[in-house]
């Protein structure tokens, strides 16, 4: 007997809430796979931006548990391909939010050995921190 | 657009040879510090073109990276003080009503233009904006954010081939374009699939621009600071395309790449023993060089992979690496 | 004027002279303030902190030199009808009528602990002590809430960029009161970044002053010997003479 995935209205909020944070209409993805394709990130995920999108679109939480999101470069090459114009790195946005509004860092920046901190430029942590602390 | 060149070009003649077209411009923090070099070079590049590039006032870290999430008003704050600044030197005449506000680090620019477009689309977010920074001038949205590569663009590649004094002599260079160049569609300057704009600064310069199908795919930005690995197998995967293509040396126009492709270097080397070093140069550094400014404006001591070597190998040999 | 018989009354009226050298029956111009969100009459020309202890508080926080530099005495409040936060030192601040005020004792802040001689005169120096700079977001939330009207988002900028000098220049002025630290936003503790810049500064970046080095070495030369030893050994009259009739400034 096959799996069944029921939709709860839990999942319908969470589906609600990524749309609202992203701005985005989630549901128009037809899971072609150009993002995932386009993702200079992907090896390093555990689950593909397609896969996240899909997720998100059966409003499931568990999704917040990937690194998918944390990996993200926020390089726009999957937003520009989508070819329903889908932002996608809206989407990943919306769900790095969803944690880091809860003042949880995704990064612990003193765990980060000194010399490699001193050589890094400005550029460099002042990106990280806004993409992965709370 | 059409207008928009227009006029900019029509700005530059009105200039002549003797008066200095001035824009407003804003640095970014890392160009202060490790991208001096992108600065330096940039500048001195601009005088010899006659345009003057003339620093903001007070400027504040614009705060990279653009903020996506929709009711986030506060990740613009900085950006739209930026342009209050660039709003206050067109006031105080010190740019000839000039409202372009010229941008040298790519990351900067997509930021400060993504806030700009936010709050030109939305008066309610502008004014919320506004009155948050009450202390400030109100932001009129009269500012257009520009990257220095668009100036160069509108100056033509005829202007920029006559100040040529050491032609690159088909020095083969990849250009790395990155991303926030060029993405989204909206805020880019090039078409993000086959952007050109680097390519014909190259050839204007004597070099011959490398074509190459990872001049696009991204560093790994911010991700250094968390992930050095998965950045140092992504540079050498667009170190190697570039390699494979016949280039000798890479431009950028952007301190993260800059630090992601040059300093990376060390690592990726350790990683995969085939990899072969290269250097990795602003534009604008070529582009001095070229113009054959002195040493000084150039600052090759700031990159991180030396570039002597390959200078010296090429027809420049005379001009200090 | 102040008639009611309840405890609180009773205490400011007895402490009142003795704390302040305010008598009561002297007063002609009273305000209203709110402590903690509790109403007291007192006298409208006293500072926050001496109306405070007209009302009886004996305070052995939030009080040190009142001179307006130890930066203990921070004080945030709200005017009557205002949405606005205020921020001020209690010791220098004149009360007014309808302030509705608390004080704000310690900030907890963990400064990072580092050899100056070892460090190298960069940016990079705040990277490696004080990551979260980076975090700043040019709200000016700092700026507004500084006591002594620094400009402190000004100062946490240059030390992004690395401009030693500007940090040091803005930040100056700073007496460590907290309440920038308190209400920022990305959880900066700016007069720690600002404490660091300014003692780079002046380890590698200030001036060495060139004079000093000449007199130190003249002193150590004898060259004031024979002057020292005269005074020293001058009676009390010569010295009143010498006084007198020292070198010094006009007084027109």
């Amino acid at each position: 007997m096959a799996d069944k995935l029921v939709i709860s209205t839990e999942n319908e909020a969470f589906l609600a809430r990524i749309t609202e944070l992203s701005g985005e209409t989630i549901t128009v993805c037809d899971q072609c796979g150009t993002c995932s394709g386009s993702c200079p990130m992907i090896a390093e995920m555990d689950v593909t931006p397609s896969q996240m999108i899909r997720m998100v679109q059966l409003g499931q939480r568990e999704v917040l548990d990937s690194k998918t999101m944390w990996l993200c470069a926020s390089c726009f090459a999957c937003t520009v391909r989508c070819p329903r114009g889908l932002d996608v790195a809206k989407v990943a946005e919306a769900l790095r939010q969803v944690t880091l509004r809860k003042a949880i860092d995704r990064i612990n920046i003193r765990a980060i050995p000194a010399d490699e901190l001193a050589e890094l430029p400005q550029i460099a942590l002042v990106g990280a921190l806004r993409k992965l602390t709370g | 657009m059409t207008s928009e060149k227009h006029n900019a070009a029509q700005t530059l003649e009105k200039a002549g040879p003797s008066k200095k077209t001035r824009f407003p411009y804003y640095p970014g923090c890392t160009l202060k510090t490790t991208a001096q070099n992108l600065e330096a070079s940039a500048l001195a590049s601009a005088e010899v073109l006659g345009i003057e590039l003339v620093e903001l006032p007070r400027w504040n870290c614009c705060g990279v990276v653009s903020s996506l999430a929709d009711d986030d008003l506060i990740h613009h704050v900085a950006p739209v003080r930026n342009l209050i600044r660039a709003q206050e030197m067109r006031a105080a005449g010190v740019v000839d009503g000039e409202t372009r506000l010229v941008t040298l680090c790519s990351m900067c620019f997509n930021t400060l233009k993504r806030s700009n477009a936010r709050v030109k689309e939305s008066a309610d977010d502008l004014k919320t904006i506004n009155e948050f920074m009450y202390l400030e001038d109100d932001y009129d949205g009269g500012v257009d954010v520009v990257h220095f590569l668009e100036v160069l663009r509108d100056v033509g590649h005829e202007r920029i081939s006559e100040a040529v004094k050491a032609p690159l002599a088909g020095l083969k260079v990849a250009p790395y374009y990155g991303c926030t160049l060029l993405r989204p569609k909206e805020i880019g300057i090039d078409d993000p699939e086959a952007p050109t704009i680097q390519d014909d600064l190259l050839r204007a310069l004597g070099a011959e621009p490398v074509d190459n199908p990872y001049k696009k795919v991204c560093c790994g930005s911010y991700q250094i600071v968390q992930n050095r690995d998965a950045v140092a197998d992504l540079a050498y995967d667009i170190l190697r395309h570039a390699r494979i293509a016949g280039a000798e040396a890479m431009t950028t126009c952007c301190p993260l790449c800059a630090f992601n492709l040059d300093r990376s270097q060390r690592e990726i080397g350790e990683k995969h023993p085939d990899h072969e070093p290269m250097p990795v140069l602003y534009i604008t550094q070529l582009m001095a060089l070229a113009f054959g400014l002195p040493p000084e404006c150039m600052r090759f001591d700031l990159n991180y992979t030396n570039p002597k070597a390959l200078l010296l190998s090429t027809s420049l040999a005379g001009e200090e690496a | 004027m102040n008639t009611s018989t309840g405890i609180m009354e009773r205490i400011a009226q007895s402490t009142s002279s003795v704390t302040t050298g305010v008598d009561a029956a002297d007063i002609k111009h009273w305000v209203t303030i709110y402590v903690m969100g509790r109403a007291y009459e007192v006298p409208a020309d006293l500072t926050i902190m001496t109306a405070m202890e007209f009302a009886g508080y004996r305070l052995i926080r939030s009080c040190g030199c009142r001179e307006g530099f130890c930066g203990a005495c921070a004080t945030v409040f709200r005017r009557e009808g205002e949405y606005k936060l205020q921020s001020a030192l209690a010791c220098q601040t004149k009360v007014e009528d309808g302030m509705y005020l608390v004080q704000i004792p310690f900030t907890p802040a963990e400064k990072a602990v580092y050899d100056i001689g070892q460090e190298e005169y960069a940016y990079s120096v705040f990277n490696k002590h004080y990551p979260e700079v980076a975090r700043c977001v040019s709200c000016n939330t700092c700026t507004k809430s500084c006591p002594q009207d620094l400009e402190v988002m000004d100062y946490v900028q240059a030390a992004i960029k690395g401009d030693f000098e500007a940090l040091t220049e803005a930040s100056f002025d700073c007496i460590q009161c907290g309440l920038c630290a308190m209400r920022c936003p990305a959880e900066i503790v700016q007069y720690h970044v600002a404490q660091l810049g300014r003692r780079m500064y002046g380890r590698y970046g200030s001036p060495t002053p060139g004079h000093l080095g000449e007199r130190l070495a003249e002193l150590k030369d004898g060259k004031f010997d024979e002057a020292l030893d005269a005074l020293v050994s001058a009676t009390t009259e010569k010295l009143e003479e010498l006084y007198a009739a020292r070198e010094r400034e006009s007084d027109d």
